[in-house]
C-alpha cells in the first residue's frame, strides 16, 4: 500500500486534532505506520481546524501538510463556503460530510457527482453523537463511518483507539457512536459497490 | 516498547528513563505537553525521585538549573521561541560554567511579529552560547538524542540543546520505541558530576575572572566543544550497540555518495527532503542530501568530507540572518575547501508555512540546472512584498506586518497559545 492520506476539517472544539490522532492508533494497532498532526497550533474553539493522517505500510518520513487527501472528512458543514475543504480531493477519493442534509441539499450535486457514488456520503454524526456519545461531539462517530466507508481499518481497531485517548463511560460512548456509525454506513455502500462493480 | 504516541509525550517518557532528579520549566507553546506530560509523571510519583519546580519565568526555570546541577543533581528543562531569549543570559552561564544541562528546544519563530509557529530562529540565536545542539530529523530520534544528550553532556559536563521542530515534531502522532528502563539504565550510568556544591567541602562556582584568566577559560570553553567532535559519534555508537538503532551522530548522508548536488538540512524537514530526493533519483538526477545532527559544535571535518565531491550544495534551512542570509550556509561555507561546490543558501519554512514536495521538486530541479540565486527564500510572495514596498514610498506608510495581513485577507493573526 503506497501512502493513504487523510485530511479532516472541523471547528476548534470538536475533537479534529483527536480524530486524526485515533485514526493514526487504530492504523498503528493494525501493523501499520502512522502520522497524525494538527494545522499547526490554530487550535481555538470555534476556528476552522485541519487536521491530517498518513498511513502507509512503510516508514512516514513526510512531515509536509496533506494536500491531495485520499479521504476527507467534514465534520462541519458550515465550513464548506468558507474553506476550500475539498481542495486535492480526487475523483477516486472518499469524502464524509457530517450533515443531515444530502450532497444536493448543501449544493454539492456537482462535486458529489465527480465521486464515486460508494465512496461519499453525508451522515447525521452529530445527531447520532448526541444519542450515543450524549454531546454533539462527531468525530467517533465519523470514525466508525470512516472505517465502514474505506475498509481501510477495522471497527474494532477504531474502537480500541477511541479506548487508547479516552477512558470509562466517556470511551464507551464514543465506541457506541463508532459502531453505530459503522452499522449505519456499512449495508447501504456495500449495495452501492456491488451495483458498482456490476 | 513501540508505541503511536504524541512526539512531545514520547520525549517526556525518554526524559523520564534519564532518571532526571531536577525539573524546572515555564510553559510555552509548542514546548507545553513535553513539560506538562513530566509534571503528571512526577505528581503520580512515576518519576521518582525527581523535584519539579514550577518556576515564575524561563529566566528562573534556567537558573534553577543552573542551582541543582551545580548541587550534583541531574537537571532537565525545556522551552522555546520568546522564553529562549528571555533565558538568554542563564543560558550562557550555564554553559559558561560547564553545567550538564539537557534542555528540549521546541523550535518555533521569534517575533516581532508574533508568531507560534515553527522555525529555527530560536535555537539558531543560541548556537553560540557554548551549549551542544542536537537536532532531531523525527521523533524517534528526538526520543533517542535525549538519551544521549545526557550521556553527552555528563561526560564534557557541558550542556546541551536538543532541538524538535515544534508542532511539526512535537505535536505530531508517529510511531516511536519507548526503550525499557533496564536499557536506559544500562546505557546511562549515575550522574558523577565534575564540580558540586556540597556544604561538607565548601566551594563557590562562578568566580569573577578579569584580563588574566578569561581568553584561557573561553578557549577552554571551546576545546572541550572540539572533543564533543569526538564524544559524540561514540555515544551515537555506542547507542546503536545498546538500542539497534542509528540516532544521532554529527553528519548522516543520504544518497549523498555519488550525487553531484547535495542537500544539506536540519531537522523534520529532512524527511520531505528524502522523499523528493527518492522521486528525482528515478528522473535520473544525481542527488542526495546530508543531514547536520549537531550544529554545535559544528562537524567541519564531516561535512568536508561529505560535500566535498559535490558540484553544488543547496542548504535548506529554517532561519534567516537578517543582514546576511544563511546561517548554516555561512558554516557550510567554511567546511569546504578550494576547488569547493557552490552553495545555494534556501531560508525555507520561516513561521511555520509548510515545506512542501512540490517546492522542495522544483527548487532542486532550478538548482541542478544552477538556475538559483545565491540567497534563495522558498515561496516568497514577492507581488505581497512588492505591494508593500510600494506603499513604503509614502513616508507614514504604517506597521509592514499589519499591511500584509490586510492584503492577504487576514483580519488577524492567530493569538498566542497557552
Amino acid at each position: 500500500m503506497s501512502t493513504f492520506q487523510v485530511r479532516i476539517h472541523g471547528r476548534g472544539g470538536q475533537g479534529v486534532v483527536t480524530a486524526a490522532e485515533m485514526l493514526s492508533i487504530a492504523a498503528f494497532r493494525e501493523g501499520r505506520h502512522a502520522q497524525a498532526f494538527p494545522s499547526f497550533g490554530s487550535e481555538r474553539t470555534g476556528a476552522p481546524v485541519v487536521a491530517f493522517c498518513r498511513i502507509d505500510d512503510h516508514p512516514i518520513r513526510s512531515h509536509e501538510p496533506v494536500v491531495a487527501p485520499d479521504a476527507l472528512i467534514v465534520q462541519d458543514s458550515t465550513l464548506l463556503h468558507q474553506v476550500d475543504v475539498f481542495n486535492g480531493l480526487g475523483a477516486d477519493g472518499y469524502l464524509i460530510v457530517n450533515t443531515s442534509k444530502s450532497f444536493a441539499d448543501l449544493g454539492l450535486g456537482e462535486l458529489a457527482r465527480r465521486l464515486r457514488p460508494e465512496r461519499r456520503l453525508t451522515l447525521p454524526a452529530s445527531e447520532i453523537a448526541r444519542a450515543t456519545v450524549g454531546r454533539p461531539l462527531p468525530n467517533a462517530v465519523l470514525l466508525g463511518a470512516f472505517a465502514a466507508l474505506t475498509e481501510l481499518i477495522s471497527l474494532d481497531s477504531v474502537r480500541a483507539a477511541i479506548g487508547e485517548k479516552f477512558s470509562g463511560a466517556v470511551a464507551a460512548r464514543n465506541s457506541d457512536g463508532a459502531a453505530r456509525a459503522y452499522a449505519t454506513v456499512l449495508p447501504p455502500m456495500k449495495e452501492l459497490a456491488g451495483a458498482h462493480a456490476d | 516498547m513501540r508505541t503511536q504516541i504524541e512526539g512531545s509525550r514520547a520525549v517526556a517518557r525518554a526524559v523520564a528513563l534519564a532518571r532526571p532528579e531536577v525539573i524546572s520549566a515555564y510553559p510555552i507553546s509548542p514546548q507545553t505537553h513535553i513539560v506538562e506530560a513530566l509534571s503528571e509523571m512526577v505528581k503520580t510519583a512515576e518519576l521518582a525521585p525527581c523535584e519539579y519546580i514550577n518556576v515564575e519565568s524561563e529566566f528562573g526555570a534556567m537558573s534553577v538549573a543552573i542551582g541543582a546541577s551545580a548541587a550534583g543533581a541531574r537537571t532537565y528543562t525545556a522551552t522555546a521561541s520568546q522564553g529562549l531569549l528571555y533565558m538568554a543570559e542563564a543560558v550562557y552561564n550555564a554553559s559558561g560554567l560547564g553545567l550538564p544541562i539537557v534542555m528540549t528546544i521546541a523550535n518555533r519563530a521569534i517575533g516581532a511579529p508574533i508568531n507560534i509557529w515553527n522555525d529555527h530562529s530560536d535555537s539558531m540565536s543560541q548556537r553560540d552560547s557554548g551549549w551542544l545542539q542536537l537536532y532531531a530529523e523525527s521523533n524517534q530520534e528526538a526520543v533517542d538524542m535525549h538519551l544521549q544528550a545526557f550521556r553527552i553532556a555528563e561526560e564534557l559536563s557541558l550542556p546541551v540543546m536538543v532541538c524538535m521542530d515544534g508542532y511539526v515534531l512535537t505535536h505530531a502522532y508517529e510511531q516511536v520505541d519507548i526503550p525499557a528502563q533496564e536499557q536506559v539504565d544500562a546505557f546511562l550510568p549515575p550522574f558523577e558530576p565534575q564540580q558540586v556544591l556540597d556544604p561538607d567541602q565548601p566551594m563557590s562556582i562562578g568566580a569573577m575572572v578579569g584580563p588574566e584568566a578569561f581568553t584561557e577559560v573561553r578557549y577552554l570553553a571551546h576545546l572541550k566543544q572540539m572533543r564533543a567532535l569526538d564524544v559524540i559519534p561514540e555515544v551515537a555508537a555506542y547507542f546503536h550497540t545498546a538500542f539497534g538503532r542509528v540516532a544521532g551522530g554529527l553528519v548522516q548522508g543520504y544518497r549523498s555518495e555519488d550525487a553531484d548536488t547535495i542537500v544539506v538540512a536540519l531537522g523534520s524537514v529532512l524527511g520531505t527532503i528524502k522523499d523528493t530526493i527518492d522521486e528525482l533519483r528515478e528522473t535520473g538526477m544525481r542527488i542526495g542530501a546530508v543531514g547536520i545532527k549537531t550544529f554545535r559544535p559544528f562537524p567541519l571535518a564531516g561535512i568536508h568530507a561529505m560535500l566535498g565531491h559535490a558540484r553544488r550544495v543547496v542548504v535548506v534551512e529554517r532561519a534567516v540572518a537578517i543582514g546576511i542570509g544563511g546561517i548554516v550556509a555561512l558554516n557550510v561555507r567554511s567546511a569546504l575547501t578550494d576547488p569547493a561546490p557552490r552553495v545555494y543558501t534556501v531560508v525555507a519554512g520561516l513561521g511555520g508555512r509548510a515545506i512542501t514536495t512540490a517546492s522542495l521538486r522544483a527548487l532542486f530541479r532550478d538548482a541542478a540546472a544552477d538556475r538559483l540565486q545565491p540567497l534563495t527564500f522558498l515561496d516568497l510572495n514577492t507581488a505581497l512584498v512588492e505591494r508593500e514596498l510600494q506603499r513604503m514610498q509614502r513616508r507614514r506608510s504604517g506597521p509592514h506586518a499589519e499591511n500584509m495581513l490586510r492584503d492577504v485577507g487576514a483580519i488577524a493573526a492567530s493569538p498566542v497559545l497557552g
